[in-house]
């Protein structure tokens, strides 16, 4: 390929003034992206894949940063250009999307207004030209009854339909180059699906380019020409996206792969199995280690959930009457065995939290049974629901708001043993300090407070601290989902030692399907608050039986090369909602067993 | 499980006490406030004992005179010392701004907590009543609570304080619907703390900052209302010296003696700065995030 890039950017380097000081957070950084090429730039986060993406865009505060480098968009040296003339470039020669499509539309205007807005502004077309192409913009990005919805406000849109609207808006000026910083990053699964097929659709159509910027090594597989890997300020290494895969180099680079969970890399496997571990100095790899079956199958199970309700009102109106129900938990049944690790698999509003939280009772359940340890867990009172709390705890998903900004590392530890009168203040010392160095932290960090620490580091404290009850059972609601991926490694093989060494029962409830894989004895999918397939991770992973199970599956981007220009031809079906009218009865349903312990909705 | 997760993390551990100390001394514009707090706080305590005149001896020979080697700040229209009158005035206008602070802070806190950690009909009611007490004027409100109680500084400092009070409530309220969300409450409960506990070690302290911020600005605003009260009768009962009063005599004298008002009004200035200094760095100090 001998055309001229659209973009070349030669040794960029972006400092950020800090007190005083410039510190550099992007060096050395050099790529090019040819027409109809798209370039991926994969890192985990503080890499300085997103202020890369910033800088060329030009969008960092200019006070307090400093680029350096050159850039060439389209020939135009960007870092030479007025401000005013950089305006003209954004949105017109390179448009951005972002992250958060909850965000990124003005709530106050149609979606129609903002989008002809671009057209009008931009390109000097009238009123009614704008509207038409408009139409025509979001036909393009699949948004269906295009003409109808022109007038609709964002919050009339899901969050995977606002995200087309944005990339309709990115696309009204025909650019050159589309730069997406982690567009589907807060999308679910068969949302993001669908998104990336829209983005290779486009790319076709249009011939533009594209600088994609992600985390996710599924994600790059499945959509980069060329990939950059970036680690701490630095592409560390960069090509095709194949070799990149096959034949990576830097340690880094093989340290990250080997971290990316695979979806149907647990196929020869019997019980879960502990990410490999790669040096990051030497890049050398350790081999995986099956984890020793710890399931304690034929005694009676720790948790046994039995038609678990939970609804919650929704009400509207002047006085507040309740005019229907979220139907978050519909009658959900299922056991818990000591030591097993059983997995609640969903997309966002599946009820698989709701349902977490139900059987610890942080939320108050319609109704059901639920036995934990021998507490009859929805008749407690508030004496037995406190004693109750031993038995099972709860890690949550992100560590920088489940721990006490203001409360020393060692006192939140200590605290449920001191509250629970489990012994003498030293006892609960010598506690703090064991449990600090069974989750690879050392003793001496229990007077420090948790600002003080990484996002995996604060994970591990919060594990900590749910382990310090000594509980049987714990809910770990997406904990290693906010995680980056070398990270969520190690904090999975953390859980798996710690299965093992403790005979713990985990509820792990997660979206992330390719975790869910490798962590779990059995998985339970859940769809609009039921449980649509239980079984053994084997059975429910190699031989998915339920329609949503297969899709979710598909959904998921696999990090393998080969895979690439695989369109999914995921239709654009948006999640169903859970709410329903009052007096809504939900239907009976009826499950199959397909092999021993494999049961299937059927009905 | 060795790879990245070594984060650099701050050195050393610290202890709390010493922490918070030791920012505050980094702290500037802190020690400043602290300095000018503790040396109007110095002056009021010491003021029985310091070689100053009587602050209520009038003399017909020494009216209005200006700042003099034998009165240093000047004499006011019944001839009584102005240094004097600033000292002791200091005992009642700390003691008004401190004590009726103290008093909405240790009311409004507690019911904005309540109100915003339980919600539904206990908010409802909590919430409604503060804005019925906002919708009143502050000074008005104080006035008619002072005028109820009848006159002296201890009513009118009570009087104050109620008046203040709905601000916090309110105030505290939305910090904790703010914090109630954080996933560490939830796990409070998870771990089996009571609400009172919950409210106390979790809540609390990751609301206090604006509560504190507020409550050195509304020390400021009851100085002042005390000199209000005082003006009407309702506050310091003349002829005992208090900032605000003084300041209300000497407004009818500002072109013939401006000292009268000078004196107190740069006193009142200097205490709001100090306490609005001092606030700030104790916001931050208390703060672990902050370096």
């Amino acid at each position: 390929m001998s055309e001229t890039p659209v973009l070349s950017v030669k040794n960029l380097a972006t400092s950020f003034l800090v007190d005083g000081e410039w510190k550099s957070v992007v060096r050395n950084v050099s790529f090019d992206v040819r027409p109809g090429e798209t370039v991926a730039i994969v890192g985990e986060s503080g890499s300085g894949k997103s202020v890369t993406s910033l800088s060329i865009m030009r969008l960092l505060a200019p006070g307090s940063s400093r680029i350096e480098g050159k850039i060439l968009l389209n020939g135009k040296d960007l870092l030479a250009l007025s401000e005013k003339d950089m305006r003209g470039v954004r949105g017109n020669d390179a448009s951005m999307i972002f992250q958060e499509p909850m965000t990124s539309l003005n709530p106050i205007f149609t979606i129609g207004r903002q989008i002809s807005e671009v057209l009008t502004r931009h390109k000097g077309l009238s009123k009614q030209e704008a509207r038409a192409e408009t139409v025509r913009l979001l036909e393009k990005v699949r948004i269906p009854n295009a003409g109808a919805r022109f007038d609709d406000y964002p919050h009339q849109f899901s969050g995977g339909m606002r995200q087309r609207v944005m990339i309709a808006m990115a696309l009204a000026s025909k650019p050159k180059l589309l730069i997406a910083d982690e567009p589907t990053t807060a999308l679910d699964v068969t949302i993001q699906g669908q998104i990336l097929d829209l983005i290779k659709v486009l790319q076709e159509e249009e011939g533009m380019s594209v600088l994609f910027i992600t985390h996710d090594m599924g994600v790059v597989a499945e959509i980069a020409d060329r990939t950059i890997v970036m680690y701490r300020g630095e592409a560390v290494e960069s090509g095709p996206t194949g070799d990149i895969f096959h034949y990576g180099q830097h340690p880094y680079t093989r340290a990250l792969l080997s971290a990316v969970p695979k979806l149907g890399s647990m196929q020869d496997r019997k019980w879960p199995t502990r990410f490999a571990v790669v040096d990051i100095k030497t890049g050398e790899t350790a081999e995986p280690q099956e984890v020793a079956n710890t399931v304690a199958k034929g005694k009676t199970p720790v948790l046994a959930v039995k038609n678990l309700v939970t609804r919650f009102a929704v009400r509207s109106g002047l006085f507040a009457r309740q005019t229907g129900s979220v139907h978050a938990v519909e009658n959900i049944s299922f056991d818990l065995f000591q030591g097993e690790t059983l997995s609640l698999v969903g997309e966002s509003g599946c009820g698989k939290s709701t349902t977490g939280r139900s059987i610890m009772r942080l939320i108050e359940p319609t109704g059901g049974e639920v036995s934990l340890d021998g507490y009859d867990v929805l008749r407690l009172d508030s004496v037995g629901l406190r004693n109750m709390r031993k038995s099972v705890q709860m890690i949550f998903q992100d560590p920088f708001s489940s721990l006490n900004p203001r409360m020393t590392v060692g006192a939140a530890i200590a605290e449920p043993f001191v509250k629970h009168k489990l012994g003498t203040a030293k006892e609960a010392g010598d506690k703090t300090a064991d449990l600090l160095r069974k989750v690879g932290l050392s003793p001496d960090m229990a007077s420090r407070y948790p600002h003080e620490f990484s996002g995996g580091q604060r994970q591990r404290i919060a594990i900590a601290r749910a382990l310090s009850l000594d509980p049987k059972v714990i809910v770990a609601d997406e904990s290693v989902s906010a995680l980056d991926v070398s990270i969520k490694a190690q904090v999975c093989n953390l859980l798996l030692d710690l299965q093992q060494s403790l005979d713990l029962a985990f509820l792990f409830i997660s979206h992330d399907m390719a975790v869910v894989e490798r962590v779990s004895h059995r998985v339970a999918v859940m769809y609009l608050g039921e449980i649509v397939e239980i079984g053994p991770r084997a059975a429910v992973f190699g031989n998915p039986q339920h329609a949503y199970t297969r899709k979710l599956m598909a959904a998921v981007p696999v990090p393998d090369p080969a895979r690439r220009g695989i369109r999914r031809g995921i239709s654009n079906e948006e999640l169903k909602s859970p709410v329903r009218p009052l007096g809504f009865e939900p239907p009976k349903r009826e499950y199959r067993e397909v092999s021993q312990g494999h049961l299937v909705q059927v009905a | 499980m060795t790879v990245i997760d070594q984060a650099p993390a701050a050195a050393v551990p610290k202890r709390e006490k010493s922490r918070a100390w030791r920012k505050m001394k980094r702290n500037k514009s802190a020690l400043v406030g602290t300095v000018i707090v503790l040396f109007f706080a110095l002056l009021a305590i010491a003021a029985p004992f310091l070689p100053i005149p009587d602050p209520v001896a009038t003399s017909w020979t020494a009216i209005r005179k200006a700042p003099s080697a034998a009165h240093w700040l000047g004499t006011d229209d019944l001839g009584r010392d102005i240094l004097s009158r600033m000292i002791w005035g200091a005992q009642a206008s700390l003691m008004a701004g401190i004590f009726s602070v103290a008093i909405a802070v240790c009311i409004g806190v507690p019911f904005g907590l309540i109100a915003g950690y339980f919600g539904g009909w206990v908010d409802m009611v909590i919430s409604r009543i503060t804005e019925a007490l906002l919708a009143l004027p502050f000074l008005i409100m104080a006035i008619a609570l002072a005028a109820f109680l009848g006159p002296s500084l201890m009513n009118a400092m009570i009087a104050i304080g109620l008046s203040a009070m709905p601000i916090f409530v309110r105030l505290t309220r939305g910090q904790v619907l703010a914090v109630k969300t954080e996933d560490y409450v939830e796990g409070a409960r998870a771990v089996g703390l009571n609400h009172f506990e919950i409210m106390v070690r979790y809540i609390l302290p990751n609301v206090f900052a604006p509560i504190i911020v507020q409550a050195t600005l509304t020390i400021a605003t009851a100085i002042i209302a005390e000199a209000s009260l005082s003006f009407l009768g309702l506050g310091q009962q003349p002829p005992a010296p208090s900032w605000g009063s003084m300041l209300n005599v000497a407004k009818n004298f500002l072109s013939q003696a401006p000292w009268m008002a000078m004196w107190p009004g740069a006193a009142i200035f200097l205490v709001v700065i100090g306490f609005n200094l001092l606030g700030d760095g104790l916001r931050d100090a208390l703060d672990p995030r902050e370096a």
